[in-house]
């Protein structure tokens, strides 16, 4: 039994859901604006991420890391922009469905990019953090054996939850108390209310996708940092979709929340030996699985919630 | 910037500003409408707005009003229809195939059928919203006043949520979201829907003094003929997609067929049975 180890394991299962937030976000950031579903996410930041490392990298430009930071968000958000103009405006007026699937094939295409221009070496992604003195923080409650039980926390994860917090915040004040927030947020709810009053419509779409481009890539670049840069990177969708969902697919908090949770789920089902619950064999089985864990979980709530936990019921009135 | 031509600003340029303002500022020349390439709706209208007028175009349910008004601001667009005939002149400027918000920033604002506001946002943030076209800050706060001002409920519903305000309320909002962007021409769609005899009044007496004040041109649709023959000063009516009859408001407030069929009303000023209506509607279709 290890139930001193649950403490630890729910609180850095949670601070690791910081960066799968930002991804989610851009998700839903895409589907609000323009009622896509963005599944080439992974990709971009894939895309973003790996300019970083080119421009930080001695086999790259050498640049010092804010810079290569700087100019593989711009790039990022110039591979948005590029996605929204080439390949979904000219589909504007097609069913949903083809669209949707386009960005299915966009993520293989950029995975395709990927693997051409950087090929499938493991890279060392900068630390961004300290690495070596983890915060150890004793509990207050908690006690194990007459003694407090401790927490011990990478500075890694503390920070990069930290960092991506501090995102959700800005783009929240960005939306909140900008003009282009304004109109970003009026073209959400109503594509033909928003062009009567003026809006350029498309050029919302685009800085919808270059937005999405930026946070997913400052995720990337966060994750990249505490475990390693390689072509798997898009994998990270796997939780933010489900995240996505659950938080209601339309809701800034919800996608956060969504994330957090579903970072939280993970870090229970990775807890060594929690066969006190399910016996050691059950509990084997689940964490060689706890991808699908976030799944379940999902499903679960759709039964119950369809709309998801925060999805934004239409004002109905007369 | 706008430069609204009030009467005072009228009489000082008169020989100068008298001839340009009886040019019409807003044309539309014979226009056919199309929706889906098979569903003919205009069948050649033509109207025009001179500057500081209210028009009002009175018809039927279907008879292609807020067609006139989609084909004006350029939403037909949106709802795969097109102008296959004829074409609409804003200063001169062609308007048919203009993308809706490039008709918006021209300075024509549409108030489209049912209001529909920002139902997630506020009434402030829906009212900030019509200026996005604007970026003189002053201007905008000041609009937002002179908004305050004419509708005197809003200031206290200013961070309520627009989907929940009262009809009446949101029509308010939305008449208030179109000054925001300081038209030139204001094109409204039914203001008086689903609204209260007396909030009705309300509303058109606004609608006058914000042309009396600012001197914006308004276009308005209505089947209630009552109150729009009496804010108008010119007017059309729309049958089966064409133009059957206009003239100024006076003269169609004394029609004997406008008073028969809109506003109700027979020779000796009793109310007509809708059987006998039915029949005059006929008989018009054939004329037209
Ligand atoms: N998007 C569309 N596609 C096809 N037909 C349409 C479309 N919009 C309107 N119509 C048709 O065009 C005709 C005129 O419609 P319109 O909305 O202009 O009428 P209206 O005079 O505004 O009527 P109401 O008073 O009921 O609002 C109607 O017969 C309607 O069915
Ligand atoms: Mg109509």
């Amino acid at each position: 039994m290890n139930w001193q180890l649950l403490p630890q394991f729910a609180i850095t299962g949670f601070l690791n859901g910081g960066p799968i937030a930002l991804i989610a976000l851009g998700i839903v950031l895409i589907f609000k604006s323009s009622e896509i579903f963005n599944f080439s996410q992974g990709q971009m930041l894939l895309i973003g991420t790996l300019s970083t490392w080119w421009f930080w990298a001695e086999e790259g430009l050498g640049l010092p890391l804010w810079a290569a930071i700087i100019l593989g968000l711009t790039v990022s958000a110039i591979l948005g922009l590029l996605i929204e103009r080439l390949t979904l405006r000219p589909m504007t007026g097609q069913p949903l469905l083809s669209i949707i699937l386009m960005t299915l094939a966009l993520s293989q295409f950029l995975q395709g990019m990927a693997i051409l221009t950087f090929g499938t070496t493991q890279r060392n992604f900068p630390a961004i953090f300290e690495v070596t003195s983890p915060y150890k923080i004793s509990l207050p409650f908690f006690t194990y054996n007459n003694n407090p039980m401790m927490l011990i926390l990478k500075q890694n994860l503390v920070w990069s939850f930290g960092v991506a917090m501090l995102c959700v915040i800005l783009l929240w004040a960005f939306f909140q108390y900008t003009r282009t927030g304004l109109s970003m947020r009026a073209t959400a709810e109503d594509h033909e209310t928003a062009q009567s009053v003026g809006i350029r419509i498309n050029h919302i779409f685009g800085i919808s996708w270059a937005l999405a481009g930026i946070i997913g890539t400052v995720g990337g670049i966060l994750i990249a940092t505490a475990s390693g840069l390689d072509l798997s990177l898009p994998i990270v969708v796997l939780a933010a979709f489900p995240a996505v969902l659950l938080g209601g697919l339309e809701s800034i908090p919800g996608a956060v929340i969504g994330s957090l949770l579903i970072g939280l789920t993970q870090g229970l089902v990775a807890l060594p030996n929690n066969d006190f619950i399910l016996g050691a064999e059950a509990a084997q089985v689940i964490r060689s699985s706890s991808e699908i864990i976030p799944y379940i979980i999902l499903l679960i709530v759709l039964v119950i919630r369809p709309d998801g936990l925060f999805g934004q019921k239409r004002i109905e009135r007369i | 910037m706008i430069f609204p031509l009030t009467p005072t600003l009228l009489s000082s340029f008169s020989p100068l500003a008298l001839s340009s303002s009886s040019l019409p500022m807003l044309k539309i020349n014979n226009i056919e409408v199309i929706y889906s390439d098979v569903i003919l709706v205009l069948r050649g209208i033509s109207l025009s707005v001179e500057q500081g007028q209210v028009v009002s175009l009175l018809g039927a349910n279907g008879a292609g009003k807020s067609t006139t008004l989609k084909a004006i601001s350029g939403l037909l667009l949106r709802e795969d229809g097109a102008v296959t005939r004829g074409n609409i002149e804003f200063d001169g400027q062609r308007l048919d195939r203009m993308a809706p918000e490039e008709v918006t920033r021209l300075g024509i604002v549409q108030v489209l059928e049912g209001r529909r506001l920002f139902q997630h946002l506020t009434t402030e943030e829906n009212l900030l919203t019509g200026a996005l076209i604007r970026s003189d800050r002053a201007g905008i706060k000041q609009s937002l006043e002179q908004v305050y001002e004419y509708f005197p409920a809003l200031p206290a519903l200013r961070n309520k949520t627009a989907g929940y305000l009262s009809g009446g309320e949101q029509q308010m909002v939305a008449i208030g979201r179109a000054l925001m962007a300081k038209p030139r021409l204001m094109l409204l769609d039914e203001p008086s829907l689903g609204l209260a005899p007396l909030l009705v009044r309300d509303i058109f007496d606004i609608i006058h003094r914000i042309n009396k004040e600012s001197g914006v041109s308004i276009m308005v649709v209505e089947q209630n003929a009552n109150v729009a023959l009496r804010a108008a000063d010119y007017a059309y009516v729309m049958e089966n997609g064409r133009i059957v009859l206009d003239g100024t408001a006076a003269q169609l407030a004394d029609n004997a067929d406008i008073k028969e069929f809109y506003l109700g009303l027979t020779a000796v000023g009793e109310r007509k049975s809708y059987r006998n209506v039915k029949h005059y509607k006929r008989r018009k279709r054939w004329l037209g």
